[in-house]
């Protein structure tokens, strides 16, 4: 086998192995242009919060997106939940018992092209040591210098045991609570 | 007693009302800050600012009522210092009535919780979320009620000296008339 030949060769190799030409896989997550926010209503007061601290490993190629996944972790104790009384008050037993479950995890199982920059992504949801399946409706915008995926869903917090005892009176505090994300994610 | 020893009607109704409904937002305003949080704390909260906005629509009615009439004269046998002191304390009250309402309701969207009238009416937040402004505000909002508090104990203290000791029919003043009775 001559050198030309072997070269050859692994130049296919490398084609092979490379994904389609234009096509980028988005990997490298930018925190500072990411957010996690969520919203609930309160005796019918909306109230904003969200996650400051959260790390993101995910793989996305727009040309396979079913071979891309996610796994967000989230670390409870950077929670605004709307101001610092009931930041505090989210620590504790009845709401996120932090001193035991000090975090929440979402790892995707199966990501489904909806047509457009549309997806779903299904994944589980381990929350308070309960795990659910969440269906996650994701618009994904290609940018320059960065991807954007923003995705919204409504989560039951009785689901995960967000507020036992006396905190399961959903008239007081919603059931649902609208949560929000916007992941930006290069490509190098 | 003629009908002009009497405020109109109207002034009499939202007079009461507006002292009832003080008398249950003050002390549910000193209860409920001291509670652990629980359900009942935010059900408390979001009366205690139900409460506060119908007041403060009740004084605004009152005040702008109460400049198309003439209040009944006083009675000449007060003082003429008497006189000044009531002027200014009435002043005090109906500022207060306004006041005090309007700081709660900035103090709430100040510490970033809307108020929803009867948790049906959003009423809009006239400042931002602002930790530091918020408390502030909690801090007027105390020390108004503190003063309406002195000063609804001088008013009260002063139409019972009037009408029981100084024996001038005083009550009647901010009371309903009987039709057909002088």
């Amino acid at each position: 086998m001559s050198m030309k030949r072997i070269f050859n060769a692994l130049a296919l190799l490398a084609v092979l192995a490379s994904p389609a030409a234009g096509a980028v896989e988005y990997r490298t997550v930018l925190p500072g242009q990411s957010a996690i926010g969520f919203e609930f209503s309160q005796m019918g007061v909306p109230i904003k919060g969200g996650f400051k601290r959260f790390a993101v490993q995910m793989a996305f190629d727009p040309a396979r997106p079913e071979a891309g996944r996610a796994q967000i972790d989230i670390d409870l104790a950077s929670i605004d939940a709307g101001s610092s009384e009931a930041d505090e008050e989210s620590a504790g037993r009845l709401w996120f018992n932090r001193s035991a479950y000090p975090g929440a995890k979402f790892v995707s199982s199966r990501i489904r092209a909806l047509g457009g920059n549309r997806y779903e992504m299904r994944g589980t949801l381990t929350l308070k040591g309960r795990s659910r399946e969440m269906i996650v409706p994701v618009t994904f915008k290609p940018g320059k210098a960065a991807a954007t995926f923003d995705g919204a869903f409504i989560l039951r917090r009785l689901d995960f045991g967000i507020g036992e005892g006396m905190w399961t009176d959903v008239a007081t505090v919603a059931n649902e609570v609208q949560v929000t994300f916007r992941i930006a994610a290069s490509g190098k | 007693m003629s009908t002009a020893q009497r405020y109109p009607t109207p002034a009499v109704v939202l007079h009461w009302l507006v002292a009832l409904l003080i008398f249950v937002a003050f002390p549910l305003g000193v209860y409920m800050h001291e509670l652990p949080a629980s359900p009942d704390k935010l059900k408390l909260y979001s009366y205690h600012k139900w409460i506060g906005i119908t007041i403060l629509m009740l004084a605004a009615a009152r005040v702008m009522w109460r400049t198309t009439y003439t209040p009944p004269a006083l009675p000449a046998s007060m003082a003429q210092w008497q006189h000044r002191v009531t002027h200014i304390v009435h002043g005090l009250l109906y500022m207060l009535i306004l006041a005090i309402p309007l700081s709660g309701w900035l103090m709430s969207s100040a510490k970033g919780f809307q108020t929803v009238w009867f948790g049906v009416l959003p009423l809009p937040d006239l400042v931002g979320k602002d930790k530091a402004l918020g408390e502030l505000l909690a801090g007027v909002h105390q020390v108004l009620n503190f003063s309406l508090l002195v000063l609804v104990f001088l008013h009260v203290a002063a139409a019972l000296k009037h009408h029981f000791i100084e024996r001038q029919p005083f009550l009647q003043r901010m009371s309903l008339g009987k039709k057909g009775q002088p």
